[in-house]
C-alpha cells in the first residue's frame, strides 16, 4: 500500500509515548464505542500509484468523446491551450496554496487575481469584478441574490436565450430564497419581452449572444428593466466579447460569464470559472472574494482581500453570499492565457471562431433539410433545424470521428403546437478547426441526414 | 502583467485554419460591433513567462512547506493526480456528449460515489457541488426539500457558536433562520442548552465533527436522538472529516446529511482557493431528492438519471469533474487501511503538537484533540502584549505559513493548528521550536515580534485603505494616480 506518511514506525511509538499512550487506537478511546467503525471501511485495499494511474487511464480510454473532433459548445469550449500556458498554471506555488488569508505570503496569487479582475472588467465593460465564482451558472445565481437584496423584490424575468442549466440552477436555489421566475420566450430566435414595466421585477436576464448563438437586441430589455426598476443582468460569452458590444456599453447591471474558453480544458464541465462583474455603486453587495491594492507598512505596493465584512466568515447570516473557495486557479489560468494572447490575439481568435462559425453555417445550409434556425446574427455558434431528430444525427456523426453539437428544446415560443421540437442542433466553431474539419463536418451530417 | 505591456507586443500564435479570412463587419452587423478594440494587454511570452514566474516566487505553497491552516486540511497533493487530471480522455471530453461517448467518466463518478458513501456510511450521494458551501447549500435545500414533501413547513436551523461561517450563511440562503447553540466550557454542544431549543419548527442541525475546536463531540448519540425526536434532520459539515476516516462514520453516528470537501479530505489541491468539490450524501430517506441529472449503473452500462423529486440542478453540468477524479485516485491508492492510517496520524501529529506547546500556547481545551488542536495566545497577550496576530505573521518570518487565528470565535487569541498528517515528526518539532522562539522574543523584545514579518515579500498590509479606497483593477489604480 503506498503512503505520503514520513512516520517511520520509531517515530509513531515515540510520539504515542510523548502523550502517555501505546497504540493508535488509544487515540480514539474518547469516542462512543457504538460509533467507532469495526473492521474497517468496506472499499478495496489500496494500490500503487502506477496500478492506479493504469486503472484511471483504462478509464478514460472509454471515454468516446475525447477523440471526436468537438463542434459542441454551449458554455463549454474546446479552444487550444499553449503549452506556455499549460506550464504556467500549473506551478505548484499556485496549485498548491490555499486562499490568500495571510497577503505577506500570498502575493503571488493575490496579484494575478488583481490581474485576472482587470481583464473580467475590460471584457465585461464594467468597473469591478470579483475574483471568481464556481461557473456560469453560480454566476447566474449569485446575480439574482444580488439583484433581490438591491431592489427588495424577487420576481426574475429570464429569456429562454439563457443556458438551460443555468436557468435550471437558479430555480434550484431560489427554493430557499423564494425568487420567482418567469420566462420571456424567443421568436426567430431572439427573446421578445412584454412592453411596458412591471413593479415585481428584481432582475431582466438576456444572454448575449444568447444560448442559441444568436445576437439580440439588448436595447428592449434595458428598457424593460428601467421601465421596472430591476436590474439588467447579461450573461455573456466572454470570447464574443472580444468582437462584440460589451455588456457594460448595453448599460447592463451585472455581467456574468463562463471563463473556461481561457486555459482551462473542457474538463466535461468542472472545474470551470464563473466571471462576476457589476457597477460601481453594485459592489457592497458583491458575492465571493476581490482584491484590492494598497501598500505594505513600508509603503510598498501590496494586495489584499477586501471588502471582507461582506463575506461569510465575518457577517455570517448576513453575509452577501455563503461562497468561500471559488476557482481561484481557473480564474489564474485565464489571466495568463488572455496574458498570452494579448490585445491582438484575443481578438483574431474570436475573428476566428466567427470565420469558422460562419463559413461552417453557409456550408451546412446546403444540406438538404438542413437549415439556420433564426436569420439573427451570430458570433461562434449557431443553432440549426435538422428536419429530423437531433439524437440520432449526432450518434451517426460521432461514428464518423464528429461531435456534431449539443441538441437543444426550446427554440420555439411555447404553446405554438406540436410540442417542444426535438430537431435542434447547436453548433460552435473554435479558432482550432481547420478548413478540413468543417469539410469532415459536412460531410458527416450529409450522410447522418440522409441515413 | 499591465506595468509590462507595449503594444504591438504579442505572444500568441494560432495554429493555420486554411479558411479564408473574413471581415468582422460581414459577420457582425454595426448595431452589435464592437466599436473599439479590447485592450487586453500585450506581452511578450518570455515577459510573461518572467511576469509568473515572478509571481510565483512571491506565493506560499504546501509543496514549500508545512501549511498548519487549521480546518483547512493543507496535506500534501500527491502528483499522481495531476497526472489523472492531465489524462486526455478525462480532460479533453465535452460535458455534453451523449452518455454512450463518456462511458469511462460515468463509471469514474459512479465509483467515486460508491466509495464516498462507504467513508461516510450513507446510501447515495450527488457529485456536483463546486465546493463545501455549495455542499452545505445543496444539504440545506434537501433538508428543505424533505420536509416540504411530508407538508411540514419548518423554520430553524440549529448550528452551534463555533461553526464556520458558511453554515449561517447557507442557512439564510436556504430560507431557514439560525438559530444559535452555545458550546459548554469542554468546547462541546450544550446538551440542556439544546434541548431549550428544540421543537417542531426545527428543521435540523448542523455540526461538524470534530468540531472547530479540534474536539470529537462525544454526545453524539444523544444529539442525534434529541433532533430526531422532534422530526429534524441531522446534517455533517465534512470540513473535519480528515480526522476519522476509517475511525468513525458520520452515518452510523445518525447523521442524515453529509458534506466532503475533497479538496481538504482527499487532497486536491487548493489551488489558492479553488477549484474544490463538496460531493453531498444523504441517508435512505432523502435519495430521491437528490440534484439531477445523477450517473447511474443500468444493465451492463451507465446513464443519466434524474431521481423522481429531485431538487434539480445546483452545477451548471456535473460538478467539479477533474478534482473528482483527483480524489478517486487518492481513495483508491489509499484503499481501506491506507486511509485509515491517514486519520490515525493527523490525530497523533495534531495532540503531540498540542502536548508540545502546552507550556507556551496552551491549549484551550485541556483534552485529547483529533486533527487539529486550538490553543490560546490570551496568556502571552497579558503578560506581553504580543497577540495571536503577532505570533502568526513570526511565524511567516520562520519559513512556516501561519495557524488560522481569531477562529473559532469562542476561543480568545485563538491559533488553530492542524499540521496534517503528511508532516514528519522533525517538520512539527521545527514548527513548535519556532513558536518557542518567537514566544521567547514576545518576552523579550516584544516591538520586534509586533513588526513581523520582515523576510517576507511585503511586510504587513494595509487593509484599512484597501478597503477605504477601492482598488479593484488596474483601470482604478490609474485613475486613483497609482500609475
Amino acid at each position: 500500500m503506498p503512503t505520503y506518511l514520513p512516520h517511520t514506525a520509531e517515530q509513531d511509538a515515540a510520539m504515542l509515548r510523548f502523550l502517555g499512550l501505546e497504540h493508535m487506537e488509544d487515540l480514539f478511546a474518547h469516542l462512543p464505542a457504538a460509533v467507532r467503525l469495526a473492521g474497517g471501511l468496506p472499499i478495496p485495499e489500496g494500490r500503487s500509484e502506477l496500478d492506479v494511474l493504469d486503472e484511471m487511464a483504462v478509464l478514460a480510454s472509454r471515454n468516446v468523446a475525447a477523440g471526436l473532433t468537438c463542434f459542441a459548445g454551449v458554455g463549454a469550449y474546446d479552444h487550444d491551450i499553449p503549452p506556455v500556458v499549460r506550464a504556467l498554471a500549473s506551478r505548484s506555488e499556485f496549485v498548491t496554496a490555499y486562499t490568500p488569508y495571510q497577503p505577506e505570503v500570498a502575493q503571488g496569487v493575490l496579484q494575478a487575481l488583481f490581474e485576472y479582475q482587470t481583464l473580467v472588467a475590460r471584457l465585461s465593460g464594467l468597473p469591478i469584478a470579483n475574483a471568481s465564482l464556481y461557473d456560469g451558472a453560480a454566476a447566474l445565481v449569485e446575480a439574482l441574490n444580488l439583484a433581490a437584496s438591491t431592489t427588495g423584490r424577487h420576481g426574475v424575468l429570464i429569456s429562454r436565450g439563457v443556458h438551460p442549466h443555468w436557468r435550471a440552477a437558479a430555480r434550484t436555489f431560489a427554493a430557499g430564497t423564494g425568487h420567482q421566475f418567469e420566462e420571456a420566450p424567443l421568436v426567430g430566435g431572439v427573446t421578445v419581452w412584454p412592453t411596458g414595466g412591471r413593479d415585481d421585477l428584481a432582475a431582466v436576464v438576456v444572454g448575449y449572444p444568447n444560448y442559441w448563438g444568436f445576437l439580440e437586441d439588448l436595447a428592449a430589455a434595458r428598457a424593460l428593466a428601467d421601465a421596472s426598476g430591476a436590474l439588467l443582468v447579461v450573461a455573456g460569452d466572454p470570447v464574443a466579447a472580444a468582437v462584440v458590444r460589451s455588456a457594460g456599453s448595453w448599460d447592463a447591471d451585472v455581467f456574468v460569464g463562463e471563463g473556461q474558453a481561457f486555459g482551462t480544458a473542457l474538463s466535461f464541465g468542472g472545474p470551470y470559472l464563473g466571471m462576476f462583474a457589476v457597477r460601481e455603486e453594485l459592489v457592497r453587495r458583491l458575492p465571493g472574494r476581490i482584491v484590492g491594492e494598497t501598500v505594505d507598512v513600508a509603503g510598498r505596493r501590496a494586495f489584499v482581500t477586501t471588502l471582507r465584512a461582506r463575506e461569510q466568515d465575518i457577517r455570517r447570516e448576513r453575509a452577501t453570499s455563503n461562497v468561500c473557495t471559488n476557482q481561484t486557479l481557473m480564474a489564474v489560468t485565464a489571466a495568463i492565457q488572455l496574458g498570452w494572447l494579448g490585445t491582438a490575439g484575443l481578438r483574431e481568435m474570436a475573428l476566428r471562431c466567427a470565420t469558422g462559425a460562419h463559413e461552417l453555417a453557409e456550408r451546412v445550409a446546403q444540406v438538404p433539410g438542413v437549415r439556420l434556425a433564426s436569420a439573427a446574427p451570430f458570433v461562434r455558434e449557431f443553432a440549426l433545424h435538422l428536419g429530423r431528430p437531433a439524437g440520432p444525427v449526432l450518434a451517426a456523426m460521432a461514428r464518423r470521428g464528429i461531435l456534431g453539437g449539443v441538441a437543444a428544446r426550446g427554440l420555439e415560443p411555447p404553446g405554438s403546437g406540436g410540442g417542444e421540437r426535438d430537431d435542434v442542433l447547436i453548433v460552435t466553431v473554435t479558432e482550432r478547426h481547420r478548413d478540413r474539419d468543417l469539410d469532415a463536418y459536412v460531410e458527416a451530417l450529409r450522410a447522418a441526414v440522409a441515413s | 502583467m499591465f506595468e509590462l505591456s507595449s503594444p504591438g507586443r504579442s505572444a500568441a500564435q494560432l495554429r493555420a485554419t486554411g479558411i479564408a479570412p473574413r471581415d468582422l463587419d460581414a459577420m457582425i452587423p454595426s448595431e452589435h460591433r464592437r466599436d473599439d478594440v479590447l485592450e487586453t494587454v500585450d506581452l511578450a511570452e518570455r515577459d510573461l513567462v518572467g511576469h509568473v514566474t515572478r509571481l510565483s516566487a512571491r506565493q506560499y505553497s504546501v509543496d514549500l512547506g508545512a501549511y498548519p491552516l487549521g480546518s483547512c486540511t493543507m496535506k500534501y497533493n500527491p502528483k499522481m493526480a495531476d497526472e489523472v487530471a492531465g489524462l486526455a480522455g478525462l480532460a479533453h471530453v465535452h460535458p455534453a456528449a451523449d452518455a454512450s461517448l463518456t462511458q469511462g467518466w460515468l463509471e469514474l463518478l459512479v465509483t467515486l460515489e460508491e466509495r464516498l458513501c462507504a467513508i461516510t456510511g450513507m446510501a447515495a450521494a450527488t457529485l456536483q457541488p463546486a465546493a463545501g458551501a455549495a455542499g452545505e447549500l445543496t444539504g440545506l435545500l434537501l433538508m428543505r426539500a424533505y420536509h416540504s414533501a411530508r407538508g411540514d413547513a419548518r423554520k430553524r436551523v440549529l448550528i452551534p457558536d463555533s461553526a464556520h461561517g458558511t453554515n449561517p450563511a447557507s442557512v439564510t440562503l436556504s430560507g431557514y433562520q439560525v438559530t444559535t447553540v452555545p458550546s459548554t466550557e469542554r468546547g462541546l454542544v450544550d446538551l440542556e442548552a439544546l434541548a431549550a431549543r428544540l421543537g417542531d419548527d426545527v428543521a435540523g442541525i448542523m455540526l461538524t465533527n470534530p468540531n472547530t475546536v479540534g474536539l470529537f463531540e462525544e454526545d453524539i448519540e444523544t444529539i442525534a436522538e434529541l433532533v430526531h425526536g422532534v422530526g429534524g434532520l441531522l446534517y455533517y459539515d465534512g470540513a473535519n472529516l480528515n480526522a476519522i476516516l476509517g475511525q468513525a462514520r458520520p452515518g452510523d453516528m445518525g447523521f442524515d446529511i453529509v458534506h466532503m470537501n475533497l479538496h481538504k479530505t482527499f487532497a486536491t489541491p487548493h489551488g489558492g482557493g479553488g477549484p474544490g468539490a463538496g460531493p453531498v450524501a444523504v441517508g435512505e430517506s432523502l435519495v430521491d431528492f437528490l440534484p439531477g441529472p445523477r450517473p447511474v449503473r443500468q444493465n451492463d452500462g451507465y446513464a443519466w438519471a434524474t431521481p423522481a423529486r429531485s431538487i434539480g440542478r445546483v452545477h451548471g453540468w456535473h460538478g467539479n469533474a477533474l478534482v473528482l477524479a483527483r480524489a478517486l485516485a487518492y481513495i483508491e491508492t489509499h484503499g481501506a487501511a491506507g486511509l485509515g492510517e491517514v486519520a490515525e496520524h493527523a490525530v497523533l501529529n495534531a495532540n503531540w503538537m498540542r502536548r508540545r506547546l502546552a507550556a507556551i500556547l496552551p491549549a484551550a481545551y485541556d483534552r485529547p484533540c483529533m486533527h487539529e488542536c486550538v490553543v490560546t495566545a490570551t496568556a502571552l497577550k497579558d503578560a506581553t502584549g504580543v497577540r495571536a496576530l503577532d505570533v502568526a505573521k513570526s511565524l511567516l518570518d520562520e519559513g512556516f505559513h501561519a495557524p488560522t487565528v481569531y477562529f473559532p470565535l469562542i476561543v480568545d487569541e485563538a491559533l488553530m493548528i492542524e499540521p496534517t498528517e503528511t508532516e514528519s515528526p522533525e517538520t512539527l518539532e521545527a514548527l513548535a521550536e519556532a513558536l518557542e522562539r518567537i514566544v521567547a522574543r514576545a518576552h523579550s523584545d516584544p516591538e520586534s515580534v509586533h513588526a513581523a514579518p520582515q523576510a517576507t515579500p511585503v511586510g504587513r498590509v494595509d487593509e484599512a485603505r484597501a478597503a477605504r479606497t477601492l482598488v479593484a483593477t488596474e483601470d482604478m489604480a490609474t485613475r486613483a494616480g497609482l500609475r
